[in-house]
């Protein structure tokens, strides 16, 4: 695992700035660990993008929405962080105010989002950034690429003129050098032909092509950090995986840092480095994906592992969903969120040194776990009780 | 695109044939149906001078005494080659298209026509342009500010213009600017005067389908700035107001082009109201008269008039839809 975090990954959510007395209360191994054994490199040095304690609510009739509700992470360039949760997580959430397409609420409370914390890109803070800064950062510095790429062009306006407004927006040039750079793109991006289809509209492609033509317009600009939010969705099985072949190369082309937002671990297991998994709005576990996948600690994790499909399984087998559905992000749960689809609460009041109702009571907090390598869990289960459990209970499903 | 608008001229031809014979039907034959008898139907067209000389003049110019197709044949040919017919005393040439003669006025239909329908066309391209540019303006602005006390006020005006009717609005504007003198002049000889003299019936028509186009503009553009593509263009950076105006009201512009169409094919067939309450003579005028007098031959020549407006609007408005939306194909 190559070093690339700075420190503070484990601030709690609910006091992302202060987060230093509830750390030494849990931390014992945890931090400092952590920071001897991966970070140790960049401790003095912010990381490309760096979100701290990152709070987007919403109020709305019913109540306060907390979509996000203090997620930390760190990304450089040339690497991948997969986001990994259910519809309802935040993970969508997340992603559009990294680039801040949310309208800001007013004074009010009402009529947008309540953002707190911050977000770091290249050393220049976007939470407090006016409307004007961040919007010429966007496109240029930071792309974002959309999950349904029918809808997410403009059906009456041509491939082209898409992608050359994208590219004049923040350079001065001429139409015909705006017009070059677009075929270049989607020459890049592998659409054949390119010089004839760029007059095409997005209709007259197919889903896959579409999908590429997005990227290249994503990609118009070079931007340094570059957004996925679900991909491949819309996209057939097939063509999923061409266009993260296709992604994983133009990183490495481009050397940007790439965030994939998926619920398909599929896809993360494909191209992330790091993984988040997000519930209810937080960050539920953390760590370099080798280490999710090979001894997740979370039980949602454990969920979100058994109910993929695997094509090396007796077909006997059948898939174990999570019981119940996400939950509201008016009433979030008490205590952990996902406590109360938990199949493993019973167990962690039982063990836990805090009472029985340890898991419906107290928000756990994302803390190092006692394994080797930065990896943060969200859970109030015992890190040992944890790993013995999914050695005994999980690992033979999968 | 050339053989669709041929095909669809030809279309257009054959529902003019349906809209004649319904009209046809409902004013020469259901009188009949009902009872009335041949005479008495005849009667009707001749005006004060009831002398049976000139009722049979009128059975046979309007081939009554021939069954009902031979009538509408007789009918359509005529607006095709032309007719010469006696009106009772004397014998007289129409030549196509041919309407046919109102016994009332004591002239042809078709000269009358004419005569109405550049009073129509001014009140109507007046009123149109004033009702687009406004409708879209006022929609977009409240749309961008919703919820602010701009956006409320315009649609409480909004619901004003739709519920105050044009006989009301009219005179009230009239009476605000000192009740100047209302007629129509010609646009060619007096292009000022023709403006001036009309904009009060303009706005007074256009106030409430401009509020209409605003509304529809409104809920047009807050749907589209919901849309994915807008929140890709502001992913890519663009300013507020490419994003709106390129973007959201590109899409949002959609629908109104089809009612755009359809209302000016509507009013080009006599915006009724408006030239009623100020006596313009327009075609819509022209109807209601001819209505009140039972004067058939303008009534259906009006009728006639109007539907081949709103037929006509309807291709133009395929057309340029067509052109508007790259998914459409003509064919």
């Amino acid at each position: 695992m190559t070093p690339r975090h700075s420190g503070e990954p484990a601030s709690e959510s609910d006091r992302p700035a202060s987060g230093s007395a509830s750390r030494e209360a849990h931390s014992m191994s945890t931090i400092s660990d952590a920071q001897d054994s991966s970070f140790s490199l960049t401790t003095d040095r912010r990381p490309f993008l760096d979100v701290r304690g990152l709070k987007v609510h919403f109020g709305t009739e019913d109540g306060l929405v907390k979509s996000v509700d203090g997620i930390t992470f760190g990304l450089e360039r040339g690497q991948t962080l997969g986001i990994v949760g259910e519809s309802g997580s935040g993970k969508s959430v997340t992603s559009m105010s990294l680039l801040g397409l949310h309208r800001r609420a007013g004074r009010s409370g009402k009529g947008g989002a309540i953002m707190s914390g911050e977000i770091w890109l290249d050393g220049k803070e976007l939470i407090s950034a006016s409307p004007d800064e961040l919007r010429a950062l966007r496109g240029q510095k930071m792309a974002m690429i959309f999950q349904d790429p029918l809808s997410a062009m403009h059906p009456y306006y041509t491939v082209g003129m898409q992608l050359i407004e994208a590219y004049r927006v923040h350079n001065k040039v001429s139409k015909s050098e705006a017009r070059k750079r677009a075929i270049e793109m989607l020459d890049r991006v592998g659409i054949p032909q390119p010089d004839s289809r760029v007059d095409d509209y997005p209709h007259q492609f197919s889903g896959g092509m579409r999908q590429r033509a997005m990227i290249a317009m994503s990609l118009m600009c070079d931007p340094q950090l570059l957004i996925a939010d679900e991909p491949t969705t819309a996209l057939d099985v097939t063509v999923q995986a061409q266009i993260l072949d296709l992604m994983r190369d133009l990183q490495r082309e481009f050397n940007s840092a790439l965030i994939i937002i998926t619920h398909d671990l599929g896809v993360v297991a494909e191209l992330a480095d790091d993984i988040m998994v997000m519930y209810g709005g937080k960050a539920v576990e953390y760590g370099p994906a080798k280490t999710v996948f090979s001894a997740p600690e979370h039980p949602y994790t454990w969920g979100l592992l058994s109910s993929m499909p695997r094509l090396d399984r007796p077909v006997q087998d059948r898939l174990v969903p999570i019981p119940g559905s996400p939950p509201s992000m008016i009433n979030v749960p008490s205590g952990c969120a996902f406590n109360p689809r938990c199949g493993y609460a019973e167990l962690c009041g039982r063990v836990s040194a805090h009472g029985p109702d340890v898991c419906s009571a107290v928000v756990p907090e994302l803390i190092q776990t006692t394994g080797a390598g930065r990896h943060l869990v969200r859970c109030h289960l015992p890190a040992d009780v944890r790993r013995q459990t999914f050695d005994e209970e999980i690992r033979t499903h999968l | 695109m050339l053989t669709y608008i041929v095909r669809r001229l030809f279309a257009a031809v054959g529902l003019l044939l349906v809209v004649a014979l319904i009209t046809y039907c409902i004013f020469y034959q259901l009188p009949l149906w009902a009872g009335m008898s041949v005479n008495n139907l005849a009667a009707e067209f001749v005006g004060k001078s009831q002398n049976q000389q000139a009722i049979q003049g009128v059975i046979q110019r309007f081939h009554f005494d021939q069954p009902f197709f031979v009538q509408y044949y007789d009918y359509v040919k005529a607006i095709i080659v032309g007719d010469t017919y006696s009106d009772g005393t004397q014998l007289v040439h129409c030549s196509a298209p041919c309407f046919g003669y109102s016994f009332r006025n004591t002239e042809q239909v078709w000269p009358t026509l004419l005569d109405r329908f550049p009073v129509t066309l001014s009140i109507a391209i007046g009123a149109a342009v004033l009702w687009l540019i406004v409708g879209i303006a006022v929609g977009v602005l409240s749309a961008v500010r919703k919820g602010s006390v701009l956006d409320r006020t315009v649609m409480i005006f909004c619901l004003l213009g739709v519920a105050l009717p044009v006989y009301f609005i009219g005179p009230l504007l009239w009476m605000l600017d000192g009740f100047p003198g209302i007629s129509y002049n010609s646009f060619l000889g007096d292009p000022i005067g023709w403006a001036q003299s009309l904009w009060i019936p303009w706005v007074a028509l256009a106030f409430g389908y401009a509020a209409i186009y605003a509304r529809m503009t409104r809920a047009g553009v807050l749907d589209a700035l919901n849309d994915d593509y807008v929140r890709t263009a502001r992913a890519k950076g663009l300013g507020d107001g490419r994003v709106i105006f390129k973007h959201a009201l590109r899409a949002a512009v959609m629908p109104i082009i089809t009612m755009f169409g359809m209302d000016v094919g509507a009013v080009l067939g006599g915006a009724v109201l408006v030239e009623f309450t100020f006596s313009l003579p327009g075609l819509g005028e022209l109807a209601i008269t001819s209505l009140q007098q039972s004067d058939l031959p303008v009534i259906m020549g009006v009728t006639l008039l109007a539907a081949f407006f709103v037929i006509i609007m309807n291709l133009v408005v395929d057309v340029v839809y067509a052109k508007f939306d790259p998914r459409v194909r003509l064919a």
